[in-house]
């Protein structure tokens, strides 16, 4: 299955976002915020310098970027490491059922049957298995949201409180959502929660306030493995885009046509 | 002109007026400036105060350990992950001191045995693996490797190694009991080494009068006239 054309320009026509349909277009709009003598940005910055400065003092550009997120189920150790970051740089409530990112465990057993555990979302790590003998297989799959080019939950939102950044990013305003759950349910992965202590919906950002200062998110940091990897989907000499080129790659439910962002190097068919 | 056309026309202008201003009111300043959505909304997500530093920004100041992790085999490993969120610390690093996890539960989040895992990855039986002593005392974490290679008897005698391990005994290297010549393990049945024949050899430790030490018995009259293992196995030592 070909997810990525082979040149790698992942957002195809039609999209419903504006930004990054294709190269010309890119070099079209590049051609004239530089006309224009300000970045894009600056037409959209409410408070002047909060937009993000990168670390070397440059203005952040969202029509530059274009994100993704690859993963190596093959490199996870299920440290949980991860899922712990995650908790800590986005005030994660550490409840029941509240995670940005979570790792899976499959247990593939002889007898074909699969189970799933995330006991805690994996923060703590994994108990060992109890019946090694019956088991085929067994991995670990960090899962979050995987920032869909075509995301069910941005339509379904009446109030247009969660969008696409025009740098690929599904973000939740949560100043002005309603609480109301619809994306919540519509979101096909899970990968939602409910903030009650403000009464939103919440979700995984990639790290937006990291990522626009030119910083990995906090599970990419985290990870010991280098089984995330974050970055540009397009070009070619990036790392995501090299990750993509150099393994068989899938995107979870992709029958759905949701065109995840999250990619998964060599899958296990039974991972869903 | 007809008499209601000018009345529709003020209703009209009324109902627009009304409209218009409802829009304004209810639809929040800089709505659909990108997209059907709050611009303001991206700037204030990106705004969040950031927690980890990153592990570049620690190589300013730490090159030493930085030198040293990129050499080893923790080189993917981020300081952060094991020594927590570290960027206020970044900001008074003499006012805010990040966690240092010298515990072995820490290390073992990563390194227990597990199934699941990759097979690869290295991995130990914390309750056998040196218990219970930390584990920088014989790695380095900033760039562990294994201290010697694996051990030259426990290759063969992996069962008595791995129980010693476990044992109150674990300290105590083969050669304290066992005399091996190199021969042995090229002929170990015809070259065998030596095996303890006297309860001297445990009292060298164990008899009253050391001073500090293992817990001691009287040589002279504890557990006579047997061997002391024919009562204690000496690779796992117990007392009842
Ligand atoms: C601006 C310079 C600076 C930066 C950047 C910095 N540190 Fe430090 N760090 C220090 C200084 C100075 C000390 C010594 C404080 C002392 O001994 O009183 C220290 C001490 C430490 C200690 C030992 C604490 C202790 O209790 O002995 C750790 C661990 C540490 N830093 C980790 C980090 C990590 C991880 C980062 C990257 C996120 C980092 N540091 C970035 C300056 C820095
Ligand atoms: C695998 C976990 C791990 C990683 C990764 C790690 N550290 Fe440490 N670090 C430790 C432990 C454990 C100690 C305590 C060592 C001791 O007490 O002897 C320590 C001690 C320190 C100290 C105190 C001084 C010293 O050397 O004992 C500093 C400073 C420090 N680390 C900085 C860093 C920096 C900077 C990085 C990244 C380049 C880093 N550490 C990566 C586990 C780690
Ligand atoms: C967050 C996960 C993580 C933690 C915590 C961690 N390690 Fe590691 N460790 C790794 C990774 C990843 C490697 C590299 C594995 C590889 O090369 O495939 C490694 C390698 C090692 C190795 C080398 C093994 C070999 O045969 O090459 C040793 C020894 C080791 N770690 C000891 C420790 C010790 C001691 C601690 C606690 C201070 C510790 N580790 C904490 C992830 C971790
Ligand atoms: C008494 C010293 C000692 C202590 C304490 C110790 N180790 Fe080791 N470790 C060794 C030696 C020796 C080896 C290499 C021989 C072997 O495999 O047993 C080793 C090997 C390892 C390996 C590599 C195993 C492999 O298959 O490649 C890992 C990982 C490791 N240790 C982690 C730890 C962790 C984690 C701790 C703390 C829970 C720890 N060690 C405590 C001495 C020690
Ligand atoms: C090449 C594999 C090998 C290595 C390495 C090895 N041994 Fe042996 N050892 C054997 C075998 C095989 C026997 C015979 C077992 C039997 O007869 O049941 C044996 C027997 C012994 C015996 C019992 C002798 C007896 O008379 O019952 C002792 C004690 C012993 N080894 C100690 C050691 C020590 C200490 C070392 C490390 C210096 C060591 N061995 C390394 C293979 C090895
Ligand atoms: C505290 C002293 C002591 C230490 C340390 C020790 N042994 Fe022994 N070992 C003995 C004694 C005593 C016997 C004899 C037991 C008997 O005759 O029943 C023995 C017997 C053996 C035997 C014969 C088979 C058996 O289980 O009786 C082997 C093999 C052996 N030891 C290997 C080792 C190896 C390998 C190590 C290091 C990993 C080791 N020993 C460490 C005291 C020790
Ligand atoms: C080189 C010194 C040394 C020799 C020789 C030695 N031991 Fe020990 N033994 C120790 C130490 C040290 C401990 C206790 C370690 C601890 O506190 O956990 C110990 C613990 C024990 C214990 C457990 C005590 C308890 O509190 O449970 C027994 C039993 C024992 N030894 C029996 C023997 C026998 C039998 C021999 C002879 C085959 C022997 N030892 C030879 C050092 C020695
Ligand atoms: C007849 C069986 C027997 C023999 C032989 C024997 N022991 Fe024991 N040993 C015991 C028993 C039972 C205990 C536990 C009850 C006690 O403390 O008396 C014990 C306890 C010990 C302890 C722990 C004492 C403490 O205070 O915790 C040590 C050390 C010990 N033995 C060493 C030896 C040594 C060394 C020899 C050989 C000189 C030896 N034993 C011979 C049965 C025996």
């Amino acid at each position: 299955m070909s997810l990525i054309p082979s040149d790698c320009r992942e957002c195809p026509p039609g999209s419903v976002e504006p930004e990054g349909v294709d190269r010309r277009d890119f070099v079209k709009k590049m051609a004239a915020a530089c006309a224009a003598g300000v970045p894009v940005v600056l037409g959209v910055v409410g408070v002047p310098g909060v937009n993000g400065q990168t670390v070397d003092g440059e203005r952040y550009d969202p029509t530059m970027h274009y994100y993704g997120m690859g993963v190596d189920p093959a490199k996870c150790i299920g440290c949980g490491r991860c899922v712990n970051a995650c908790k800590t740089e986005n005030d994660v409530p550490r409840t029941e059922g509240a995670f940005n990112t979570w790792v899976e465990r499959y247990v593939i057993r002889n007898d074909g049957e699969v189970i799933v555990d995330s006991p805690d979302g994996g923060m703590e790590g994994f108990p060992e298995l109890a019946d090694e003998a019956g088991i085929r297989k067994s991995f670990f799959v960090p899962k979050l949201c995987n920032h869909c080019a075509n995301p069910p939950c941005v339509q379904v939102c009446p109030v247009g409180a969660t969008f696409i950044t025009q740098d690929g990013v599904v973000l939740v305003d949560d100043d002005y959502c309603i609480g109301c759950r619809y994306c919540i349910q519509a979101c096909p992965y899970g990968a939602r929660w409910f903030k009650e202590e403000k009464r939103v919906a919440a979700k995984c950002t990639f790290c937006y306030h990291r990522i626009v200062k030119g910083l990995v998110p906090a599970c990419v940091e985290a990870c010991p493995t280098q089984a995330r990897i974050f970055g540009e989907v397009e070009g070619r000499a990036t790392p995501l885009a090299r990750f993509i080129r150099f393994n068989e790659i899938d995107v979870l439910k992709p029958a759905l046509n949701t065109r995840p962002k999250v990619y998964y190097a060599n899958l296990d068919g039974e991972v869903r | 002109m007809v008499q209601q056309v000018p009345r529709l026309a003020i209703v009209f202008t009324i109902a627009v007026a009304i409209l218009l201003g409802a829009r304004q009111l209810l639809i929040p300043p800089t709505f659909g400036e990108d997209g059907h959505y709050r611009a303001a909304a991206v700037d204030s997500i990106a705004a969040h105060p950031i927690k980890y530093a990153g592990r570049q920004a620690c190589e300013l100041c730490h090159a030493e350990q930085a030198e040293v992790r990129l050499a080893g085999n923790h080189r993917g490993v981020g300081c952060e992950t094991c020594h927590g969120p570290a960027a206020p610390h970044v900001q008074g690093p003499l006012d805010v001191k990040p966690v240092i996890p010298d515990t072995r539960e820490f290390c073992v989040t990563c390194h227990s045995y597990n199934a699941s895992r990759p097979t690869g990855f290295p991995q130990i039986e914390p309750a056998r693996h040196n218990f219970p002593r930390p584990c920088k005392d014989c790695h380095d974490p900033h760039a562990p490797v294994p201290p010697v290679t694996p051990g030259e008897c426990s290759a063969c005698h992996a069962q008595i190694a791995r129980q010693k391990s476990l044992s109150h005994h674990a300290e105590l290297s083969c050669a304290v009991c066992h005399e091996a010549p190199d021969t042995h393990k090229d002929a170990p049945r015809s070259v065998r080494p030596t095996k303890p024949q006297t309860r001297a050899l445990c009292g060298t430790c164990h008899a009253a009068g050391i001073e500090e030490g293992p817990p001691q018995i009287d040589l002279e009259s504890h557990g006579v006239p047997y061997m002391c293992w024919d009562c204690h196995y000496p690779h796992f030592p117990e007392t009842r």
